[in-house]
């Protein structure tokens, strides 16, 4: 994942994570627990019980008022007008040249309220675009330092969740978002996440972050619940094939050719990039990002490796790693769209030596 | 707090050596393997292959990054541990023991006086 060396930014559960005996490292511009046992044991948490991740980096950001919806109609790929009140959407932010400055989840918090869920890295830049093209009547906020967050997932939360908010409790739908109680504090809890498990993101004030994150700790130690760093988090959206901002998503790709058209509404007549996309969606991309597996035991694909097809150097690996789940090295890359079938076989060029991979449909890896 | 045996040498990039008459062998320390947690590839160097004190020699692979090894002393590559090529996770779980990685037949024993004795390494990782 991209490091910065410029990190100076720490969350709320900093020391808390500390404590844990997390390691950590530079991420974005923020100080963030890589692991704090093993990335293995922590992914397998999650994909068996539970596990915990701190989002509080992740941008927050509020836009309101009359006419909002028309705007960010026009600011973002998919159709706002298709969420209730509660209601989220994966969606893109773009520029004038459908290159990708942020993905992100919007979610309609009131008629004329939403909230943005933004990348750590691009927050500042993501205000600034929408600040910029910001109409009269529309107020934009940057609540990420008042506000923090926690990514809890995995099969056993809506256990978890009973525990801490009472058995009665159901959380909402896949992609909504409600508010809930605990001990005085609000949490607006969303049915998402970034691992393909079930799972929610809870956000709520930064001040409470470090009692909301025990409590979590403390309800979940009878779940198996763990603690999980940036490690996991990597390791369980790669086996989903979730594209990661900054090496699958950047301002030189698109999200026809990431494979990701379903979340860009071309029936809205007016957005930005969307000729465009129009034309990538007519003609077919050039290139496509695709999922690939290696064949067999071997190195596990690192991001920037050199992609060979048929003895020609064609592209590069823009995320990879070793998959705990199926014990093998899986990695995606954006492909000229000719080489892109699946079943195709590519090689990956590592420390000089080429290794075979074939390449496969997304996800790579499914619940049995 | 990490596993440093008295009798073995040591290296400031985290290789340990034992002495085994003209050949030493080589691993990485338990501190290493703490610090990279799950080895999941070991690239083994290969035999007859020749080396200079800190030359890089293989690599060890974790879930998250890939991070050289080098040659503690100057020598020749004599025996690879095959069983890391099945079973890399040796590296965690015996990093003095099945986790070896390779065996140099030394340039000169002498050399083995510039490592680091298990107190000064002791020291070096606080």
């Amino acid at each position: 994942m991209p490091v910065s060396d410029a990190a100076s930014k720490f969350t709320p559960l900093y020391e808390e994570h500390r404590r844990a005996g997390a390691k950590i490292i530079p991420f974005g511009g923020w100080l963030m627990p890589v692991q704090y046992t093993s990335i293995s044991d922590e992914h397998q948490a999650v994909r068996n019980a539970v596990g915990v991740f701190d989002i509080s980096h992740m941008g927050q950001l509020t836009a309101s008022g009359a006419g909002v919806a028309p705007w960010l109609n026009r600011m973002l790929t998919n159709n706002v007008g298709k969420l209730e009140v509660g209601g989220g959407q994966y969606t893109f932010l773009l520029n004038e040249h459908a290159g990708i400055i942020d993905d992100l989840i919007i979610y309609r918090t009131a008629n004329e309220e939403f909230l943005l869920v933004v990348n750590a890295s691009r927050t500042e830049e993501d205000f600034a675009w929408l600040q910029k093209h910001l109409p009269d009547g529309v107020t934009l906020d940057n609540r990420s330092a008042e506000r923090a967050g926690l990514a809890i997932q995995g099969p056993k939360v809506v256990e978890l969740f009973q525990k801490m908010l009472g058995t009665e409790t159901t959380l909402p739908a896949r992609n909504q978002l409600q508010d809930f109680a605990y001990d005085g504090v609000k949490l607006t809890i969303a049915r998402t996440g970034y691992t393909g498990e079930d799972g929610v993101e809870v956000f709520f004030p930064a001040n409470d972050a470090v009692k909301i994150w025990r409590a979590v700790l403390e309800e979940g130690k009878s779940l198996g619940l763990k603690p999980c760093g940036l490690g996991a988090r990597d390791t369980l959206r790669l086996e989903m094939c979730y594209p990661l901002n900054g090496s699958d998503l950047t301002p030189e790709t698109n999200p026809i050719e990431a494979g990701l058209g379903f979340f860009v509404d071309l029936s809205k007549k007016d957005f930005t990039g969307r000729d465009i996309l129009q034309q990538a969606k007519e003609n077919g991309p050039a290139r496509k990002l695709v999922a690939f597996k290696m064949a067999g035991k071997g190195p596990p694909p690192r991001p920037h490796y050199p992609v060979w097809v048929n003895n020609e150097r064609v592209s590069e690996v823009s995320s990879g790693t070793l998959s705990p789940s199926l014990n093998q090295g899986i990695g995606m890359a954006y492909l000229p769209t000719a080489n892109a079938r699946i079943g195709s076989e590519i090689q990956i060029e590592i420390r000089g030596q080429k290794f075979p991979a074939v390449i496969e449909k997304k996800p790579l890896y499914k619940k049995s | 707090m990490s596993n440093v045996p008295d009798d073995l040498f040591y290296t400031e990039s985290h290789e340990w050596v034992r002495v085994e008459g003209d050949k030493a062998r080589v691993g990485i320390t338990d501190h290493a393997q703490a610090e990279l947690t799950d080895v999941v590839y070991v690239e083994l160097p290969k035999v007859g292959t020749q080396v200079d004190a800190r030359g890089q020699i293989a690599v060890v692979e974790s879930v998250k990054a890939a991070s050289d090894i080098y040659a503690p002393i100057k020598g020749e590559v004599v025996e690879a541990n095959e069983a890391l090529s099945g079973n890399p996770a040796l590296v965690n779980t015996d990093p003095f023991g099945e986790g070896w990685i390779f065996i140099l037949k030394m340039a000169s024993p002498e050399d083995v006086k510039q490592l680091k004795d298990a107190a000064a390494y002791r020291q070096a990782i606080g």
